[in-house]
């Protein structure tokens, strides 16, 4: 070998290959290796890890005070109204009442919820036109939103499209019982819930000297009462189209059962600390049908934690899978020390 | 349609010069100028391409076959260069029978537009010097094109030839469902981001290829050439000469059409040309002149007036065969292929020399045989195909699942949800809308079926095929020759091999000839006796025989038994005429560049082995003229008048010449196969006949090659009877050589016996110990050769093939079909007994297996067994009824060894095993006769040895030396093929992980065809965030490093019995991409059901749920890529965090603001 390496140095061979490691395949690597200490130590380990994590998170998440009402079977008369589509202009004021065994301390927020509700479906997902919630001047006849993109006569539907007609229009106030008869509104924010981006970067009102003048020549969505300029009238920055419950509609739910915050509580007075324990009432005008597709509506009071809300899914998902990990390391670990002691060679 | 005899008598006749039996293939395709269907439906194309020696058969494995056997036959007209060894050739091959040779109708199909003539040439007519004679035909000018496309014609062709490949058609037709409104689940970019990629790459690369033929065009068309015209010699441009011109070549210049030699600048107006463009070989040979034209010389005057006629065959493409008549004066002249210069060719040794221009441009020989290229499939391939196609299946049957889902919900739910969603528009019954979202889902989930995985495949076999080229392992520095992958398709297929099929000579030997024994006159020469009288082993140390006295002796000669010298010196006659026919009798070139130095070039080694040994014993061959060869005889000059050259060929195993003493004696000299020869010898040698059979069964049995060769005076009144018939019989133009081969047998008979030479061909190095370990690696050897059962029985001992401790080696050698069926049945019934009961496993599925399969179960014998089986019983062993005996007793031995065997044979057997084992077959072999051995295997492997380049030039894999062939199997087809098998495994587990998701989300949005990623993942998932690790792991993965893979050969059996990827190992893949796409989607689901974020915001929207869920399965499926490779290279780790990072940067840039306000419509996710 030695003297031909050295024939080789002298006269470098034309046609031999080059002698670099990536050539001859002899790149230096990493070979993990597999011995039983490493491999049951890190399914041990992984266990505990699952576990902790799955404790931690079902600690916290039961910590969550939450209050869930069912108000489309609460106010069944007006869910039976609104089935019928000729009483779209017949309001109906409903209430629901609940009681706060203990009060609910630190920030609170109020969400409604839908189930069945098919936010998901992939035409109503399409069916927008961003570039008309961005202000742009477009022809919204090119975007998806059709079938609610103009009416008969051409007059262009503001905002467009599915999303945006079956906008969630329930009109709901908190009412707090401080004594028997008497009810003081609890204060709600109905700015600021919405996600920055959203509310600063996808969603820009039409320029122009105003708001009606920027909407001229545009029509409300049909299912709406009001033109979109009229959506908060008190708030100039809450209005049209950058309106926070406007875009947290326009936010599609992945699922077809959602929840969307709808009003954060406002800390003053005597909900400084939170929502103190006693009788409260929602009062509710009954605008969204849901009944005809079987659908619910729901109103919920909820705190949060680091990880979210009262939902246990997470938690319980690393408890189990912490402990199959677990499991499965002590059956190897078992496995082992049985067979330890029989050794294998492999003939040459 | 016509049987496949008639054609054979057409095209398929001796050709005197041998070529490459893949060119003899090419000649096939005459029949139409460059296409031949074979059986009707599988159509081959040969190809050659310009400056390149890049050869192969396109065509269906059907094809390929008959390819291989079409070889074989072509194959029986060739001389062999592997000597006069002798091969048994009995009968034409009768599998034959059933083919059919159909010419094809043009070639446009291809693009290719050699054949633009509007009318089938029948006959060449010509007249030199006569321009506007020769226009009228229209013959094709000089000027060549082999470019596909120019710049108007590329994009419309390449696009259509893009899309006849069954993957980019398949996006085609998403692109077309996805144009459709109603359908369109998933925007445009989702399909047409990778077909234009793909596209691009291809297009590209086709645009390269073309631009640099087109290039090559120019430059080889605008090469310069010397034209007579007018009596003066003008340079003109290679395209511009026309046919009918005499152009003048010059030492070293390329050939620059077909040409008839006029004249040259050596005597007897010889020209030396070099064929290594054509056929790779690069031994010189010899072209001559006809005296008529020769008288012409340099003299320009004479050449322009020089008015003969041509009249010959129609432009084809057979490089071995040329037939015509020259007219001159009123006079003919037969010419043929000794006096054609074909274009292609390098002119060699000659000063200069005048051709007359016969076929030009497209109608030229080299250009007739180019075609085009492609490849052999492997088993993965195909049961990629199957595979492919269930996965088909599969995705029918979700998108029907989830068709009927969307019917289903469409009038429970979203009939009355239509309050807040509408029915899209033409869509007025539930069941329509499941039908749309039928085509849909098709769009959504066709990311199962992956189209990159055909890509993909291509770059990891690209890759590992690289790595053989640059594997210095497998280098043999003493001839410079590094192994070389010439298919890049094939290589998983290395790891898999289970039988292997080698040559013998030059293969297992180095195939270096040097002259070892001989019997005169009943007397053997060779080996070395010590005083008592016993035979000593000669080694290197054994005192060589001193040629010292013969000053033009070859000092590299080595012999070691004086006594031969001293019956030189003796003046024994027999002895003198022996080595005097030795010197006369052959078609060696000398060289003396030198005075004194004689280099001789040989087309054989045995030739060249036995003129070198008559040159040291003193009958030096010197110099050869067409009608002299020049022998200096015992230190004195004789020259002998050459008076005819009885050739070489397959079927008569033998060459003779016929000479004129200076003495004025008219002699015969005969060598050929003793089973030929000793047919044609005179009864009265019959004594010495007896003798000298023993002595050649000696030399056999020492494992020699052996030559029997004899003599014959002839009558002078006789010969020129003879010879007159031989001129008449060598100028028709038809029948010329039945009526030749005639003639032949008519003279050589009633021969005169001298004696038998017997040449040494050593084992190459590390031949034994390599067949030991592939042994080990249970890989099955076959040994087939031509040479007799001795010789290679003694090889099979001296190289580990046999060994004492078999448990026994059975010898098949009957010559009635019944005899060779009974040996077989008691070698099987020795072997494995039971084999024989009803209830046997193998005899069960033979009852079973009539239906359609005939592949035979695997069987085991009780001990290692051996089989050695003869040419002749081999030829009743393939019939029909006993091929199956064959393949069971000969599957059950370890070893066998076939000798005897036709180069038909060889590919016969090959197909035999391949047609009743499920096992992938290798052949590797060296020469000519190997060619249609190594086209019919899975693998054909060529090693680059004495003969020539065919083996390699027909081969897939090729390298210098046998034992190379244990790294190709153990480490780099082992290596390949898990390389492969890992590939594919998770490629199908991510594309199922990542599709399947989308299945389980559309139970959860009313079968809506909605995505579960948003739809740049979707287009980018493939292409980048996963395309890198995945190929890095199947480019770079080790599971042992060689030292490992070579030590333990048992390494080796897991491939051999495809446990890595098979059908149940995809339906466990499936399992878990299935499994993985559940875990996918689920826990992200529960995770975000119903819970708000810390912030108190909802965080359950569709936008958060789609990166959460791609984010989740862009990390599972690169843990489980860290969970795969083994080796964990700097390039892994690239590849693996980069093309996270990749994903995290390139989702930050599409999320960002700036992205959303540019193109509102492309990111519509922002946040």
């Amino acid at each position: 070998m030695t003297s031909k390496s050295r024939e080789d140095a002298q006269h470098p061979p034309s046609r031999c290959p080059d002698n670099s490691a990536f050539k001859q395949q002899k790149l230096s690597a990493w070979q993990p290796e597999l011995t039983p200490a490493s491999v049951l130590s890190g399914f041990i380990l992984i266990g505990v890890f699952c576990l902790t994590m799955g404790v931690c998170l079902i600690l916290s998440a039961r910590s969550v005070k939450e209050v869930q009402i069912n108000y489309s079977d609460k106010c069944l008369n007006c869910s039976k109204l609104r089935e019928n589509s000729s009483n779209w202009n017949t309001e109906c004021l409903c209430s629901a009442d609940f009681k706060l065994e203990e009060k609910i301390q630190g920030d609170v927020f109020m969400y409604y919820g839908l189930q069945n509700f098919y936010q998901n479906h992939r035409r109503y997902v399409m069916s927008r036109s961003n570039a008309q919630l961005l202000g742009r001047n477009t022809d919204i006849r090119n975007s998806n939103c059709a079938p609610f993109s103009t009416y008969r006569n051409g007059t262009p539907m503001a905002p467009c499209g599915a999303i945006a007609n079956s906008m969630f229009n329930d009109t709901i106030s908190l009412f707090y019982y401080t004594n028997l008869s008497t009810a003081i509104q609890v204060p709600l924010l109905k700015t600021g819930n919405s996600w920055w981006t959203d509310k600063y970067v996808k969603f820009h009102n039409p320029t122009s000297h105003n708001l009606t003048s920027a909407f001229a020549g545009t029509a409300r969505p049909p299912y709406w009462q009001k033109p979109a300029y009229l959506l908060d009238e008190e708030n100039e920055r809450n209005n049209g189209y950058i309106n926070d419950d406007f875009i947290i509609w326009m936010r599609v739910s992945a699922f077809h059962t959602f929840r969307n915050l709808h009003r954060r509580l406002s800390r003053t007075k005597q909900f400084a600390d939170g929502l103190p324990a006693g009788n409260y009432t929602f009062r509710i005008f009954y605008n969204f049908p849901v009944s005809r597709f079987k659908g619910k509506k729901y109103l919920i009071l909820s705190t949060v934690v680091w990880c979210g809300g009262s939902s246990l899914f997470l938690g319980i998902a690393y408890m189990v899978s912490g402990a199959v990990v677990m499991l499965a390391g002590f059956i190897i670990t078992a496995i082992h020390l049985k067979l330890k002691k029989r050794k294998t060679y492999f003939q040459r | 349609m016509r049987p496949i005899q008639s054609i054979e008598t057409k095209i398929i006749s001796p050709p005197k010069l041998y070529f490459s039996v893949l060119f003899a293939t090419h000649l096939l395709d005459i029949m139409s100028p460059k296409c031949v269907l074979v059986t009707g439906e599988s159509r081959m194309c040969l190809l050659y391409r310009q400056g390149m020696n890049l050869f192969s058969v396109l065509g269906s494995e059907h094809g390929l076959l008959a390819a291989a056997r079409l070889a074989a036959l072509v194959y029986f007209g060739q001389r062999f260069p592997e000597g006069l060894g002798g091969w048994d050739v009995d009968e034409p091959p009768r599998e034959l029978h059933g083919l059919v040779l159909k010419p094809t109708l043009g070639m446009s199909l291809f693009g290719w537009k050699f054949g633009k003539k509007k009318f089938k040439e029948e006959e060449r007519q010509l007249q030199a010097n006569n321009r506007d004679f020769n226009l009228q035909f229209q013959y094709a000018s000089n000027s060549i094109k082999t470019s596909k496309y120019n710049v108007f014609t590329f994009l419309p062709l390449n696009l259509f030839e893009q899309f006849q490949r069954i993957a980019n058609a398949y996006f085609l037709f998403l692109l077309i469902l996805q144009l459709i409104p109603e359908i369109s689940s998933l925007a445009w970019f989702t399909t047409v981001v990778p077909l234009v990629l793909v596209l691009a790459v291809s297009g590209i690369k086709d645009a390269i290829d073309d631009f640099n033929r087109h290039r090559s065009d120019n430059h080889v068309n605008n090469r310069p050439v010397q034209v007579l015209i007018n009596s003066r010699l003008k340079e003109d441009k290679w395209m511009n000469v026309q046919v009918g011109d005499i152009i003048k070549l010059e030492n070293n210049n390329f050939v620059t059409a077909d040409l008839l030699l006029l004249s040259s600048s050596e005597p007897h107006s010889l020209t030396y040309i070099e064929t290594a463009e054509l056929d790779g070989e690069t031994n010189l040979k010899v072209k001559q002149a006809l005296t008529v034209t020769a008288e012409m010389g340099e003299d320009l005057q004479k050449l322009s007036d020089f008015k003969g006629e041509v009249k010959c065959e129609a432009p084809n493409n057979k490089l071995d065969k040329f037939m015509g008549t020259l007219t001159v004066h009123g006079e003919k002249y037969a010419l043929d292929n000794e006096k054609m210069l074909l274009r292609g060719c390098t002119i060699r040794n000659t000063e200069w020399c005048f051709g007359l221009v016969i076929f030009a441009g497209p109608d030229t020989k080299l250009m007739q045989n180019s075609g085009k290229t492609t490849f052999k499939r492997t088993s993965i391939d195909r049961l990629m195909n199957f595979l492919v196609l269930l996965i088909f299946a599969f995705l029918a049957l979700m998108c029907f699942i989830l068709a009927i889902g969307n019917g289903i919900w469409e009038h429970d739910k979203g009939y009355y949800f239509q309050v807040y969603l509408p029915w899209a528009e033409g869509v007025n019954a539930a069941a329509y809308s499941g039908f749309l979202m039928f085509w849909s889902y098709v769009i959504i989930l066709n990311t199962v079926v992956p189209i990159s995985l055909y890509v993909s495949v291509e770059i990891i076999r690209l890759g590992n095929s690289f790595y053989i080229d640059w594997d210095r392992k497998m280098y043999y520095p003493l001839k410079d020759t590094p192994a070389q992958a010439r298919t890049t398709t094939l290589n998983e297929e290395l790891g898999q091999i289970k039988y292997i099929f080698s040559d013998k000579t030059g293969t297992l030997t180095q195939n270096i000839m040097a002259f070892n024994k001989c019997s005169i006159n009943g007397k053997s020469y060779g080996d070395v006796y010590d005083l008592m009288g016993n035979r000593i082993e000669v080694t290197e140390e054994t005192e060589k025989v001193d040629f010292s006295y013969n000053p033009l002796a070859d000092p590299k000669f080595a012999f070691h038994d004086h006594s031969l010298v001293e019956a030189v010196k003796l003046n024994d006659a027999p002895t003198h005429s022996f080595f005097r026919l030795l010197s006369l009798c052959h078609t060696v070139m000398p060289e003396e560049k030198v005075e004194g130095q004689l280099v001789y070039q040989a087309q054989s080694p045995d030739e060249g082995a036995l003129v070198t040994a008559a040159r040291n014993f003193g009958f030096v061959f010197r110099a050869r003229t067409p009608e002299t060869i020049t022998v200096v005889e015992m230190g004195e000059t004789k020259t002998y008048q050459l008076l005819a050259i009885l050739d070489f060929n397959n079927v008569r195993k033998r060459m003779s010449v016929i000479v004129r003493s200076p003495e004025g004696n008219l002699t015969l000299y005969c060598k050929g196969a003793d089973t030929i020869l000793y047919e044609l010898l005179h009864p009265s040698c019959g004594d010495l006949k007896e003798e000298t059979t023993e002595h050649l069964n000696e030399f056999a049995g020492e494992g020699l090659r052996t030559l029997v060769v004899a003599f014959k005076n002839l009558e002078e009144k006789y010969f020129e009877d003879w010879i007159k018939r031989h001129h008449q019989a060598s100028t028709v133009l038809e029948g010329r050589e039945e009526k030749l081969s005639k003639l032949y047998e008519e003279i050589e008979k009633d021969l005169m016996l001298l004696g038998a030479t017997a040449i040494e061909d050593k084992l190459q190095d590390g031949v034994p110990q390599t067949i030991e370990t592939l042994s080990k690696a249970h890989i099955k050897l076959w040994v087939l050769t031509g040479d007799k059962q001795e010789t290679a029985v003694n090889i099979g001992y001296s190289c580990n093939l046999l060994y004492d401790d078999m448990a026994d080696i059975f010898i098949i050698e009957g010559s009635t079909s019944s005899d060779v069926l009974t040996e077989l049945r008691d070698a099987r019934k020795k072997m494995k007994p039971e084999s024989f009961s009803e209830s046997d496993e193998a005899n069960v599925q033979f009852e079973k297996k009539t239906k359609k399969s005939c592949i035979l179960p695997e069987e085991q014998a009780n001990g290692v067994y051996g089989l050695i089986i003869n040419g002749h019983s081999l030829a009743y062993a393939l019939e029909g009824n006993l091929e199956q005996e064959l393949v069971r007793t000969a599957c059950m031995c370890k070893v066998v060894i076939c000798c005897r065997v036709t180069p038909l044979q060889k590919a016969q057997v090959v197909e035999l095993v391949k047609k009743y084992k499920k096992a992938v077959t290798l052949a590797i072999g060296d020469g000519a006769n190997d060619v249609s051995m190594i086209k019919t295997a899975h693998i054909g492997v060529g090693i680059s040895g004495q003969e020539g380049m065919q083996a390699v030039l027909s081969s897939d894999f090729s390298f210098a030396q046998f034992r190379y062939l244990q790294r190709l199997l153990l480490v780099h087809g082992r290596w390949s093929y898990i390389r492969m098998c890992k590939f594919l495994r998770y490629f199908f587990y991510k594309n199922f992980a990542f599709t399947l998701v989308h299945f389980w989300y559309g139970f959860f949005s009313g079968f809506s065809a909605q995505t579960v990623y948003d739809e740049w993942f979707i287009t980018l998932y493939n292409l980048i965030y996963t395309s890198l690790p995945v190929l890095g792991m199947s480019l770079f993965d080790q599971d042992v490093d060689d030292g490992w893979s070579m030590q333990f050969p048992q390494l080796y059996t897991p491939g051999q019995q495809n446990l890595y990827f098979n059908k149940v190992e995809f339906i466990k893949c499936m399992l878990h991409g299935v499994y993985s796409s559940l875990i996918l989607f689920f826990v992200p689901y529960g995770a975000m059901y119903d819970t708000m974020r810390s912030d108190g915001k909802a965080v359950a929207d569709y936008q958060s749920f789609a990166l959460m869920a791609q984010t989740c399965l862009l990390i599972v499926v690169s843990v489980q890529i860290g969970l795969d490779t083994a080796y964990w290279t700097a390039v892994n780790q690239f590849f693996i965090w980069g093309s996270l990072a990749v994903y995290f940067a390139i989702t930050f840039t599409m999320y960002s603001d700036g992205a959303y306000l540019i193109f509102t419509a492309s990111f519509p996710f922002v946040g």
